[in-house]
Parts: C-alpha cells; sequence; structure tokens
C-alpha cells in the first residue's frame, strides 16, 4: 500500500522474522490464523457431503464421507501463506493426498477447476495437484477442520497463496482450457506462486 | 495537510484524501473502552452515525485499516471523537486504547457512510439500540439531537456486559434527566450491580416490546454492536412492526469474549 | 442463510463503504442495490458484506448472491458489478 504517516509504536500483531528465509518477498509471520472468507459459513450434513472428481475423464469418480476418510491419509507440516501477506509456518494437517484421489483417473485434461460448498472456485494447472503437492484436508492442528477454516474439508495446496487451498471444496472438474476462478477472474494472478509474488494479474 | 473537496448536489467529491488527525487527548471511558480527542483541520463535517477508517503504519511500511465510529456530533466541527474498545486479541484497537498518546498523529478516511445516520430533521420517534461499543455511533445521534435542541421523542436500548462497562454513563444519565431528554435503558447481561433492578439477559423480542411498543409512525430504529446482536434485534423489530425502511443496521463483527 | 460462525467475517455495507469511496465519487451506503439474482432491493448499507476475503464481497442479504467484488492491490482496482441489476441513488 502506499504512502502513510508511520504510527509511532505500531507494529501490528507480527513477530520478528527470525524464520525470514521461509518467509516469500512481502509476507509477515502471524502466530493466529485468520479467518477470511467471501461468504458464509456452509454446514453440509456429513450424510450429504460428497467429493466428486468429473468433467474430462473417462470416468468420474464419487466419494461419501465414509468412504473418503476410509482413504489412507497422512500427515502434512507445511508453511503456508496468503496473499493478505500473512504466512503461518509449520502447520499442521491431516488430509488426503490428490494422487490417492486421481489414482487411474483417465483424463488428458490440463487445468482443474475446485468447486466449493457457497459457490466459490479456483482454478489450477492439474500438475500442481499431483506428486505430492496437494490434498484434501480434514484435520488442522489435531482436530477436525473447524467449518471457519474450511470443514468439513478443504483443499490444500501450500506451494500455492492460499486463495488456492479452497474452503468446503466439494470437488475437481477436469477441462482442457483453463477457467479462472472466483478470484483469478477479478485480478489475481492466475498461477499465485508466492515465492514469485505473483499476486495479481500482470505480476 | 488538508485537502479541500469539492461537492456537488450528489455530494460528489474531488478526491478521497487521508486527512492527518492530531491526538489532542484520549479518555477512559470504561477499563476497555478509550476515547480519543482529535484534532483534524479541514475536516468537511459529517453526520451523526459516520464512521471513519483510521490507518496505521508501522516503520517497515506494514499497514492496518480499522473503521471507527465518530463519537462526536456534527457540532463539534473540527474537534472529533473515537471511542475504541480494546479487543483482546486485536492488533489495532490495543494500541488505540493503550500506546497512543496526545501529540500522536493518525490518518483517517472519511466521514464515511451514508446510510446508517441521522438528522434532527429526519425525526422521529428514535429507537437506539446498542450492544457494548454499539453504543458509539448512538451516542453521536443522541449529542447532536441534545445539541440542535431537538424534542424528537428517543429512546436508548443499551446492552452491556456490566455497569462498569456502560460507556458514556455519566453523561447517558445526564441526558436522560435533561428537559426532552432520551430515555435510556440499560441491560447487564453477565454482572449486575446489587441492588440492580434492570434488565439482566440478553435484548430479545419481548424486551423490546416493552421498552419501545409498537412502532408509532414515523418511528426509525438503529441498532449497532456485534453482528449477532444486530441480526437478532433487527428481525425482532420487523416482527413489532417496524418497516425495513426504517431499521438501519450497523454490525461491528464479534466483541472480545 | 448465514450461520452464527460468520459473526466473525460478516460485517455489512457500511465497512464496505471506505475501501469504495477509493474509486466511487458518490456516497454508495444510501444506494438502493437491485439483486440480479432474486430482484430485491435494499439499502447497500444493509446487505452482509465480508471485508477480507482476500476482496471485498457484498452479498444480498435475502438470497446470498455476490452483488459486488471489489479487489484492490498491486496498484489497481478490479470491480465486478455484475450482482447488481440496478443501483438507485438519490440526489443529495
Amino acid at each position: 500500500m502506499a504512502g502513510g504517516i508511520i504510527s509511532r509504536g505500531f507494529h501490528g500483531r507480527r513477530r520478528p522474522p527470525a524464520e525470514a528465509s521461509r518467509l516469500p518477498p512481502g509476507q509477515y509471520l502471524t502466530r493466529d490464523f485468520p479467518v477470511l472468507s467471501a461468504g458464509p459459513t456452509p454446514h453440509p450434513p456429513l450424510d450429504r457431503w460428497d467429493f466428486v472428481i468429473k468433467g474430462e475423464v473417462a470416468a468420474p469418480r464419487r466419494w461419501t464421507w465414509q468412504e473418503f476418510r476410509a482413504l489412507p491419509s497422512e500427515r502434512i507440516t507445511t508453511d503456508i501463506h496468503c496473499v493478505t501477506r500473512w504466512s503461518k509456518l509449520d502447520t499442521v494437517w491431516e488430509g488426503v493426498a490428490l494422487d490417492t484421489l486421481l489414482a487411474g483417473v483417465g483424463t488428458a485434461a490440463d487445468y482443474v477447476v475446485a468447486f466449493c460448498d457457497g459457490g466459490y472456485t479456483t482454478n489450477l494447472p492439474l500438475a500442481d495437484l499431483t506428486a505430492g503437492q496437494a490434498w484434501v484436508a480434514f484435520a488442522y492442528d489435531g482436530a477436525p477442520l473447524a467449518p471457519e477454516h474450511g470443514g468439513p474439508a478443504r483443499l490444500l495446496v501450500p506451494h500455492l497463496y492460499f486463495w488456492k487451498s479452497a474452503k468446503w471444496v466439494r470437488g475437481l472438474e477436469l477441462v482442457s482450457d483453463d477457467r479462472p476462478g472466483f478470484w483469478e477472474s477479478l485480478g489475481y494472478h492466475n498461477h499465485g506462486d508466492p515465492w514469485h509474488e505473483q499476486r495479481y494479474w500482470g505480476d | 495537510m488538508a485537502q479541500p473537496i469539492g461537492t456537488s448536489r450528489l455530494g460528489r467529491r474531488t478526491a478521497s484524501p487521508w486527512w492527518v488527525a492530531e491526538v489532542v487527548a484520549t479518555h477512559p471511558e470504561t477499563p476497555r473502552a478509550t476515547t480519543l480527542l482529535l484534532a483534524v483541520p479541514g475536516w468537511p463535517g459529517h453526520r451523526a452515525g459516520q464512521h471513519v477508517d483510521v490507518r496505521l503504519t508501522a516503520d517497515d511500511g506494514y499497514q492496518a485499516v480499522r473503521s471507527y465510529s465518530l463519537a462526536s456530533p456534527p457540532e463539534d466541527g473540527e474537534r472529533l471523537a473515537l471511542t475504541v474498545e480494546r479487543l483482546g486479541d486485536g492488533e489495532v484497537s490495543p494500541y488505540l486504547t493503550d500506546e497512543v498518546r496526545a501529540g500522536d498523529r493518525l490518518e483517517l478516511r472519511g466521514p464515511i457512510g451514508g446510510y446508517f445516520t441521522w438528522t434532527a430533521a429526519a425525526g422521529g420517534p428514535l429507537l437506539l439500540v446498542g450492544g457494548g461499543s454499539g453504543v458509539v455511533p448512538l451516542m453521536a445521534m443522541l449529542r447532536h439531537r441534545a445539541a440542535t435542541g431537538s424534542d424528537v421523542p428517543a429512546c436508548l436500548l443499551y446492552s452491556a456486559r456490566s455497569d462498569a462497562e456502560i460507556i458514556y454513563r455519566a453523561e447517558l444519565d445526564r441526558l436522560a434527566t435533561a428537559a426532552n431528554g432520551p430515555r435510556v435503558v440499560y441491560t447487564l447481561t453477565r454482572s449486575q450491580p446489587t441492588g440492580w433492578t434492570g434488565y439482566r439477559r440478553r435484548i430479545d423480542a419481548a424486551m423490546l416490546e416493552e421498552v419501545s411498543g409498537l412502532p408509532a409512525p414515523g418511528a426509525l430504529a438503529y441498532v449497532c454492536g456485534p453482528t449477532r446482536l444486530v441480526e437478532n434485534v433487527a428481525s425482532d423489530l420487523l416482527s413489532l412492526g417496524y418497516a425495513p425502511a426504517r431499521v438501519k443496521t450497523e454490525r461491528f463483527g464479534p466483541t472480545g469474549s | 442463510m448465514d450461520t452464527s460462525d460468520d459473526a466473525a467475517v460478516r460485517l455489512d455495507g457500511n465497512a464496505a463503504a471506505g475501501p469504495l469511496q477509493e474509486i466511487f465519487a458518490l456516497e454508495l451506503t444510501a444506494a438502493r442495490l437491485t439483486c440480479a439474482g432474486c430482484g430485491t432491493t435494499r439499502a447497500f448499507g444493509a446487505d452482509p458484506a465480508y471485508m477480507d476475503a482476500p476482496g471485498l464481497v457484498l452479498r444480498c442479504a435475502a438470497c446470498g448472491a455476490v452483488l459486488l467484488r471489489l479487489v484492490h492491490g498491486g496498484g489497481r482496482y478490479w470491480l465486478d458489478l455484475t450482482g447488481v441489476r440496478c443501483l438507485e441513488l438519490a440526489e443529495a
């Protein structure tokens, strides 16, 4: 942001960057976990929740909550980076790898649109969701993922800005033509790599 | 320095500046709320109920912006008052309540808001319902009402956690006893002083009906405070017969627990 | 439509007025917006707003559809008003 007279003694909630090398450019370290939402928190009943892989695939896939939770899952410790400039280090999640969900899905599509309860969408190259880079996470910090943080399940793609880790995710649509999602269609960078500070269009 | 703002019939502005405000004094209202008295040369004036955005900049360029309602009425001119409640884990409010002192400068954007405003000319009767720091813009309205000598009937229903947390208590009691003063009703939701005979629960439809009765012609209601309180009260007022266009709301988000 | 979980992040059009003031010369909180989704009309200040989403999102209080979105960053603004069928402003 531009300008601004300095406010004597104001530091905000940030901590000195002892871990500066782990922070992408322009980020500040935070110890809390801000809630950012574009709409009301959905509360899908778990007996009606499902996760779907559809679109340009040989056969669509669908898991109920029980089926999803029966899949092999793993614990992930990772840093997360929000485009609003806060970063949180060593966050601990539990989730099902996208590699597991996409295993054997026949597709020639290169892109994915993640869709969510409440209507939010985000788009990514399929290549950013495979090879151990992404999960559908159902637990955070040892407890079931809270609704305001995306529970029952959210996408977790920590190598990109956190708006790509879509809360309340319900599935993926595989597409040949990239389709900008909710924020990507309104100024936010189509890819969103924090290490190249890809925040906005043209960055 | 102050930038001139052109105005037209539609209130068109030529610029949206950040005003530089100098803190003249700070004054604790309650253990958690502090009033900042500010001098803002060139302030274009405002209406009761409007707010400002306050911007703070750390020396490494980090910025935070928060909205605060103006507590001062338009009659106070370039002398503005903001009353800030400290949220325990807040990034900005503890700085404003605990650190800021006379001589400091703050940047403000405003005045902001064309919806949640009241001028004496708008008439009434007026029902003001506030929870916690939601009383701040309502106080600006009551101060404006007093300054203009308005005799529009007015009632403030104010929900606070305890007697000690009633912001502006002394001034409200004084206003209430003045000729044509507003009726002021408190509800204390967490603890009450010995001998308290007033309400001791969250605002509900029954309380609103007892306090305000059914809306008279011309009645206007302003509801401000935590999001949950505002939405519940607004809904109750519609059930009491207020027309939706006559119930104005301003949500402050959650309070500290 | 909204649940109590949202109290932490749900404000209203009054809070959105400040950022919108940066690009609009006219005060919007007094405007009446007609939702392109459900057709209901309401004062801007009364609609729920999500302020830091990482952009600003104003939603219809009746049907929840997105009325307006604003992103500000990198020296630019992006504004989407496709959720508003009609915007009515009174003369001052």
